[in-house]
Parts: structure tokens; sequence; C-alpha cells
């Protein structure tokens, strides 16, 4: 259960206190996510969740702690090297955050064309590749995001934090709003592309089939801290009262069955 | 092991093998695709060619897809090219790009002189659009009106004291000020070219008149229209954008009575508070002016303005005000309401709505100047 530091971890995150004026949100964090795994990161509504994933990416300042990602202190790396870190991680936001002006052809390439300097036939071509594997037809290429689907959107997105075939993916709820069909078959696709891109996967997430399905590990935050990490196995065989309630309450049995 | 991507050419007796090694990743997908493409030309120059992949160190979807786009390039009349020493770990990859079929095309509108044609009979259809929309909302804003005056527990007080503090109250230090140097321009400028003639005092009858009759209310309304029409439109445009209003109107309530009326009527309070503030602030402006830079004593500044205008010049411009507030709340309330999904379009309308709402207001200030004119006050 206690972390220690491995070698081959992605992110290490040490110590990380958030506060919004006086509210603690985070208070002495750490966390490792280790090469090519999928961490679940679960955690009742407005524990802050979503408040860790900004903080490790950068847009909400901490107090105090050190943030290492692909090994590089975030704080004292310089703007050039972490460009280069972000050249390498993609980023899932809840809604999607699809540039609204822009088709899903424009916005899965814009990364692409703004650090690579290759022809608009091949960013074409990724453009359409990365469209199959996230399982949507080449055909809403020219389409904008309001007029997609919720999971459409979702799966845009997805092609958009991988357009350029990074190491590391943030989910952030990744599930939410999804039928179950829907939402299994992105769990499906997590995994695959897992399996195919050999990716790190950090995912939060509050829905258990994700947790059973696609995570290799589980890691649940409370009061500000990482209050267990673990397989689903360890999680069941918790102790502690939030824990019991969420993986052997009457939705989780649900799941099981 | 990150190396440099190669592609070397082997000769194998009658046929080619291209071997491929280093790091096939998106960095260095500008040097892979210049590869690619050389060797594209390769294709039907040998019986067989083959590409060995088995040196390759790292593999990403840009890698897999140029190596796949290679083999569909070098497969020529039933001879298939094949790819060699795939690593387990990659060959799934490669099974994925596979099914990725031809980019279908961007639908490109050339520019053609039909094209523009149609582009200007467009924009003068739209023009009728626009006036269509205006008076549509006008109707539904009084309609919208008449059913709160049969019944007032329905009209929206709070919303209502609110929009009023945000466009008239907080709108006072800008606007005084702005019409205070305004007005001392307007004197400095008068008495300036009217010292010529020797007739300093005839700048109280300048000040007087344009100020209580025209720039006065003018100017204030084209402030407003874009300090308030603008967030008008921004504020819609976005409940629009998110299905706010969409939402108001599955619960039963009509946005036009929730959020129109409110925000129209603080306007058309504002507006004339605001111009009667701003002409006053123009007047002691001007006249300060006077005073200090033309030497016109205060009593006689007062005096001469007393003969000079009458309460007419005066209720002329307080009639025009809440008019044009009229207009630019249904100028902004439309553009607001049109905001499709993107936020170029919120842009696009919250532009329209400014220049529209300034373009009416003046169009209005024309019609007021020629109607006065006819009935000769």
């Amino acid at each position: 259960m206690a972390l220690q530091p491995q070698s081959d971890a992605i992110i290490r995150v040490r110590d990380i206190t958030v506060q919004f004026g006086k509210t603690r949100i985070l208070d002495g964090l750490n966390l490792d996510v280790k090469r090519g795994e999928i961490l679940g990161f679960v955690g009742p509504s407005g524990a802050g969740k979503s408040v860790l994933t900004r903080t490790i990416i950068g847009l909400v300042p901490k107090v105090a702690g050190r943030i290492e990602v692909f090994g590089v202190d975030l704080d004292a790396a310089d703007t050039a090297t972490r460009r280069g870190v972000e050249r390498r991680w993609g980023i899932l936001f809840q809604q999607g955050a699809l540039f609204s002006s822009l088709t899903v052809r424009q916005n899965i390439q814009f990364p692409v064309r703004e650090y690579l300097r290759v022809s608009q036939r091949l960013l074409d071509e990724i453009m359409v590749a990365k469209l199959v594997m996230v399982g949507l037809k080449p055909e809403v290429a020219d389409r904008y995001p309001s007029e997609l689907s919720g999971g459409m959107i979702k799966r845009v997105a997805l092609a958009r934090a991988l357009a350029l075939d990074p190491e590391l993916v943030f989910l952030d709820e990744p599930t939410s709003g999804l039928d179950p069909i829907g939402a299994g078959d992105f769990d499906e696709l997590v995994r695959t592309l897992q399996r195919t891109l050999g990716l790190t996967v950090f995912m939060v997430t509050h829905d258990l089939d994700s947790l059973y399905t696609a995570c290799d590990r589980i890691a649940v935050l409370g009061n500000g801290k990482i209050i267990a990490a673990g397989s689903i196995a360890d999680m069941k065989a918790s102790k502690h009262p939030w824990l019991n309630q969420y993986f052997n309450g009457k939705r989780a049995r649900a799941v099981v069955v | 092991m990150d190396g440099n991507p190669t592609l070397e050419r082997i000769a194998k007796g009658n046929g080619l093998a291209l071997l491929a090694a280093g790091s096939w990743t998106a960095r260095f997908a500008p040097v892979l695709e210049a590869m690619v493409a050389d060797a594209e030309k390769l294709a039907g120059s040998r019986p067989n060619i083959f590409i060995d992949v088995s040196q390759v160190s790292r593999l990403d979807t840009f890698g897999a897809w140029l190596i796949e786009r290679l083999r569909r390039s070098l497969t020529r009349g039933g001879v298939e090219a094949q790819i060699a020493g795939l690593s387990a770990n990659y060959s799934t990859l490669v099974e994925e790009v596979r099914r990725v079929k031809p980019a279908p095309e961007v639908d490109s509108n050339p520019v053609t002189i039909s094209g523009m044609l149609e582009q200007v009979g467009r924009s003068v259809v739209g023009i009728g659009g626009t006036v269509v929309s205006l008076i549509d909302m006008l109707g539904a804003v009084l309609a919208a009106w008449f059913r709160v005056l049969i019944r007032p527990r329905s009209f929206r007080l709070t919303s209502t004291i609110h929009h009023l503090e945000q466009v008239c109250w907080r709108a006072v230090p800008i606007i005084v000020l702005i019409t205070f140097l305004i007005g001392c321009i307007i004197a400095q400028q008068g008495i300036f070219h009217f010292r010529q003639f020797g007739a300093d005092i005839f700048v109280v009858d300048m000040l007087g008149v344009l100020v209580l009759r025209e720039i006065g209310v003018l100017l204030v309304a084209i402030m407003v229209a874009g300090r308030s029409g603008s967030a008008y439109t921004a504020e819609l445009g976005s409940m629009k954008m998110r299905e706010e209003i969409d939402a108001l109107r599955t619960m039963g309530f009509d946005p036009i009575e929730v959020l129109v009326l409110p925000r129209m009527l603080a306007l058309v309070l504002a507006l004339p508070i605001l111009a009667f503030l701003g002409a006053m602030a123009s007047l002691y402006g001007g006249g300060l002016v006077a005073w200090l830079y033309g030497g016109v004593e205060p009593e006689a500044f007062l005096l001469r303005l007393r003969d000079a205008i009458s309460i007419n010049h005066f209720i002329v411009g307080m009639i025009k005000a809440p008019v044009m507030a009229a207009v630019i709340g249904i100028v902004a309330c439309v553009e607001g309401l049109a905001v499709q999904g993107s936020a170029e379009s919120l842009g696009q309308h919250t532009t329209s709505s400014v220049v529209k709402g300034i373009f009416f207001v003046i169009v209005m200030d024309g019609v007021f100047a020629i109607f006065f004119a006819s009935i000769g006050i």
C-alpha cells in the first residue's frame, strides 16, 4: 500500500499541497504512476480528483511539493524542456474542450500542424488513422463540434489527445455521460490503445465498470491524500469505510454479477 | 536507442529489400515522409520488393502509417509488397493502420464571379431578414410586456433591478467623464472660431442646442450600444450555446419574458437617465472651458443659456433616448439568440450587435430630425 519510489515511475508526485483561499484541497499527497499501466483514480465527488490532474499538467498552482513527469521536475524545468514534456502527453478534458470554431479534421490536426512540419497529405492520413483508432468514421471529419453527439465529442477529443502519439494520456471522466454500451466500448478502446501504442493512462473516473475492465491499478483520493492504491482485489479487501461502501455497495455487486 | 530513422536499399537477386531502422516516430515525421516519398518512386522497378522492419527500434502511428503507405504504393500489378520482421508488440499497431482508407477530400469552394454575385445576393436578402427578425423581436417583447401587465406577479423585478445596476449605475462614471470631455472640446473649438467675429458668447447657444438636442443623447446611445448591447449579446449567446435557453423553454418559461424583457426594460429606463446626466456633464464641461479659456463668467453663461435654449430642446433629446434604448436592446437580443454552437459565431454576433446597434441609432436620429423639423419644434 505504501508508495515506494519506483524507477519506472512516469509520473512522480511528492507532498503536493493545493489550496484555494483557505480551503486545502490536496494535503501532502504522494502518487506514482508506472510506465505502461492504466491507473484508475477514484474518490468522492469534490475530493479534488480533477484538481490533482490539473495540478500535474500545470493548470492549477500548488503551494508545496514536487511533480516529476518523465523524470523532469516541472517546476525546475526551463520552457523548452516543459514544451518537450507537453508534447509527450495528451489530455482528454471532461467536456472534451474541442475548439468549437474548428472542424473535427482541424481539431485533430491542430497539435500536429503546430509541432511537425509535414505535408497536408500526411496530416489528413494521420487524422483518418486517429479517427479509425477511436472508432469513428472518416465522414465526420468535416463536421463542427456542435454537430456531434456527446459520445462522438469524447472520441474526437481522445483522437486529438492522441494526435502526436503521446506516451502518457490523462483522461478526465472519459465515460461520464456515455451509455453503458458506449462506455464499455470506450474502456475497450483505451485498453486497445494502451496495448498498441504502449500508452500510460491516468484516468479519473467514477465508473465501476471502467475500474474493473480497463484499469491495472486503482488509487483512491480522500481528505487530500491517497488513502489506498492497489489492484481491485486490494480495494475490495480494504477496511476503509468509504472504500468498503464504494467497492462492495449495491452498484458494485451489480457489476461483479 | 532513439537513433535517427533510416531506410536502406539492399538488392536481393532480382528483388529489393528496403531495410527500415531507427526510431520511426512522430518526432521524425518530416524526415520519414521525405524518405518514404523517395522510396515510393521504386514502385514497379523490381518484380518483388519487401520492407524489412526488424531493425526499427520504436514505432508509433506516424511510422506505422508511413510504412503502410509505402507498402500500398509499392504494391503494383498483382505483386503485393510484403512487410517482414514485424515484432509482436508492433503488429497490432500495423493492423490498426491497415484499416485506414485514403482521407476524404476537403470541400473547397473556388472563388468564382457567380459565387461572388451569389454572396452579394445573399447579403441583400439578409438585410430583409434582419429587419423582419427585429420586428419579430419587437412584437415578442411587446406581447411579453402585455402578459406582464395582465399578471404583474410574473414580472421579474429583481432581474430588472440587477440589469439596471449593470447598464445604468455602473455606466455613470465613464459616461459622465466622456460627455464632460466632449463638452469641453465643443466649447473650446466654438470659442476659438467664434472669437474671430467677436461672437464668443454664441458658443453658449451652440453648446446648449448641440448637447441637449443631438450630441448628448446620440453619444450616450452609441456608448451604451458598445457597452451594454455587446454584453447582452454575449450573455444571451453563451446561454444559447450551453442550451440554457432550451432548458428554460422546457421548464415552461418564455425566454423573452425571463431574459429579454428585464434587459429591455432596464435599458429603456437607463438611457434617458444616462442621457440627462451626460447632457449635464457636457454643459458643465463646456461652461468650465468657456469661463477659464473664453472668459465667459458663469453668471453670463447661465443667463445666455436661458435665452438661447427652450425646454423643447431638452424634451426633444429626452424623447429620443428611450426609443434608441429599445432599438439597441432589440438588436442585441436578436443577435444574442441567433448565436450558433461555436465561439467564432459568438464573436461574430457580438460584433454585428454593436455595429447594427450604432447604425440603427444613427438612422433613428435622422428620422427624429426629419419628424421634429416637420412639426416645427
